[in-house]
């Protein structure tokens, strides 16, 4: 019943807040080669919009792509020597916008809104001049330079199908075992219970390992996705993150007892949440902030972060060894509240 | 036939469940080849006992030894001992018939050689060598069930543990069934089975009748409708049931 009810709320309220376009609070970085007057008012222009917010001042561009790497910053300004000059001069002065562009869909946006301002800031300028001034903008995106939205869904379908095999299939078939009975003959025999799980367990891990090579392969010949970083990294960190996965399966069909729960409850709470609020199509930053918590607890969202960072980035462990240990600690905890939920069975 | 070896010896069990208790101090001793019926209404706390004795769950105290095996310590030895079929039905039906076999066989530790020898015998005696390789679905109930009862004790287990193995069996089938038991219970295998048939109760030769979680009555059918002035079964349990608080 409470499923019943609530899905769809929790599916419109879900939906209606996740899916915007709009931004909000991008952080920016600006490289001001001329730190005059008019890039001031247009930095200050940028931030007041609500949309940018100015988290570093860089000396030069090419510490920007250091900057990305990092994740944070998803968007750079740089503007020209003597911008100042160039403008009343000549008229014309050119600030480079510079994104990182592993994510399509924010870069896009982003950079949209950023043409928008300052084409405001021109015509405000302009006010009353014969000789319009003219700020030229030119957009540069970074990790993805033809900005093919493939290589956003890779990682997101990765991830995506990797909880949808391991956890989805393996919280069924053990839930499975238990409506037909055969769990039950399964613990009065002399198997110990974890010989039991890792029976169910191993196929799901070697069907998805295969996947996730299957879809990094086809992302490679068919559609040309870079995996710049580590392979081996990779296939480690899919390998951990299928894991979790697992785990989160078992913790399911540990709470339900038939198939049809089992379903119900990995769809409602693993398909959802890591289509709409790992980060895979709608950027978390634009989320309001309680879904933005909550999407924390969700697996996929630090596992994207991984993917994405490894394959378009060529990162290094030392870039993501935090959300690594996101994941590795989700896993404690779910084989741990499994565990804990056997023995009271068992009591 | 029998000899006065107990197999099962429990000494003042008790379950609880919060507040509830579902097993009330029981205590009774289960000898050697015997087939020991153990009856109660829904809820009078069967299965619970049930799955105590086969190493499923832990009691809250008493004493129990199965197979002379002590149930909090030697789970493992236990579980290496005994054979167990649930109401449910329990064989994979996407599996085939051997393929089921082999499974079980396989879980129990016996070896490649074994099994095949094992289940050759037992498909000959139950007339299905020409189903081998047939998926489990496509057989009937009565079928299943029987082949579900043969490879719970394919691995000689000293006893076998049947939870309400008939239910929904028509009286043919479950005529058979009954054959099956008694011939496990030639060859030493002791039998603890729960039904809530009473006609089947005539068939242990004892039976335990369990009202809210105590063991009202224990002894032989005979001396039980002797005890209580019943002519059969059903009167006997339905004098004992009827003092019940258990509303159904």
């Amino acid at each position: 019943m409470l499923i019943l009810f609530g899905m769809p709320i929790v599916q419109l309220l879900l939906f209606g807040f996740v899916i915007t376009n709009d931004l909000k609070d991008v952080k920016m970085a600006v490289v001001d080669h001329s730190k005059d007057s008019y890039t001031n008012e247009i930095i200050n222009k940028i931030t007041s919009s609500g949309y940018f917010k100015l988290t570093d001042n860089l000396e030069s561009i090419n510490q920007v792509e250091g900057v990305f790497r990092k994740g944070e910053v998803k968007l750079a300004l740089v503007f020209e020597p003597d911008f100042a000059t160039n403008l009343t001069k000549e008229s014309k002065a050119k600030v480079q916008i510079l994104t990182d562009a592993s994510d399509p869909n924010m870069a896009n946006l982003a950079v949209n809104y950023l043409q928008g301002i300052l084409q405001n800031y021109n015509l405000e300028i302009n006010r009353g001049k014969v000789l319009p001034f003219q700020v030229k903008p030119q957009t540069r995106m970074y990790f993805n330079t033809s900005l093919e939205s493939v290589f956003m869904f890779v990682p997101g379908i990765m991830a995506t199908i990797l909880m949808l095999v391991s956890a989805m299939m393996t919280s069924i078939s053990i839930a499975r075992e238990k409506e037909l009975g055969t769990m039950e003959i399964l613990l009065v025999s002399p198997l110990k219970p974890l010989q039991i799980i890792l029976g169910k367990v191993t196929p799901y891990l070697l069907l998805s390992f295969i996947n996730a090579l299957v879809i990094v392969g086809m992302g490679y010949f068919v559609f040309g996705v870079p995996v710049l970083g580590s392979f081996a990294l990779l296939m480690a960190e899919s390998i951990l993150f299928i894991l979790l996965a697992l785990s989160l399966g078992i913790f399911i069909s540990t709470v339900s007892n038939s198939q049809q729960v089992a379903m119900m409850l990995s769809m409602f709470a693993l398909m959802l949440p890591t289509i709409l609020l790992s980060g895979f199509i709608f950027p978390i930053r634009n989320m309001p902030l309680p879904l933005q918590l909550i999407s924390n607890i969700i697996p996929p969202r630090w596992f994207i972060v991984v993917i994405k960072n490894i394959m378009l980035k060529g990162v290094g462990f030392e870039y993501i060894w935090k959300e690594t240990l996101v994941l590795i600690a989700m896993t404690t905890v779910f084989i741990g509240l499994s565990v804990k939920k056997f023995k009271i069975r068992l009591e | 036939m029998k000899d006065e070896k107990q197999v099962i010896r429990v000494r003042n069990l008790f379950k609880k469940f919060g507040d509830f208790t579902a097993n009330h101090d029981l205590s009774f001793d289960v000898y050697k080849g015997e087939i020991f019926g153990f009856l109660g209404a829904n809820g009078a706390g069967k299965t619970t006992a049930i799955k105590i004795l086969s190493g499923l769950s832990y009691p809250t105290s008493g004493e129990i030894e199965v197979a002379g095996f002590d149930v909090y310590k030697q789970r493992e030895l236990l579980k290496r001992n005994i054979g167990y079929m649930s109401q449910k039905f329990s064989l994979y039906e996407d599996l085939t018939v051997y393929e089921n076999i082999r499974f079980y066989g396989g879980i129990y530790g016996l070896s490649r050689k074994e099994i095949k020898m094992k289940a050759d015998e037992l498909l000959t005696t139950l007339n299905l060598e020409h189903v081998r390789n047939k998926r489990i679905g496509e057989l009937p109930l009565g079928w299943k069930q029987k082949l579900a009862f043969s490879v719970a004790i394919l691995h000689n287990p000293d006893i076998v543990f049947l939870d309400e193995p008939t239910g929904g069996v028509d009286p043919v089938t479950r005529r058979q069934f009954w054959d099956l038991i008694y011939e496990a219970s030639r060859k030493g295998i002791t039998v603890f089975v729960t039904t809530h048939y009473m006609d089947e109760a005539e068939y242990c030769d004892r039976v335990s009748i369990m009202v809210d979680g105590k063991i009202e009555a224990l002894d032989t059918p005979s001396e039980l409708k002797k005890q209580f002035e019943a002519k059969d079964m059903d009167a006997v349990f339905l004098r004992l049931a009827r003092n019940s608080s258990y509303q159904e």
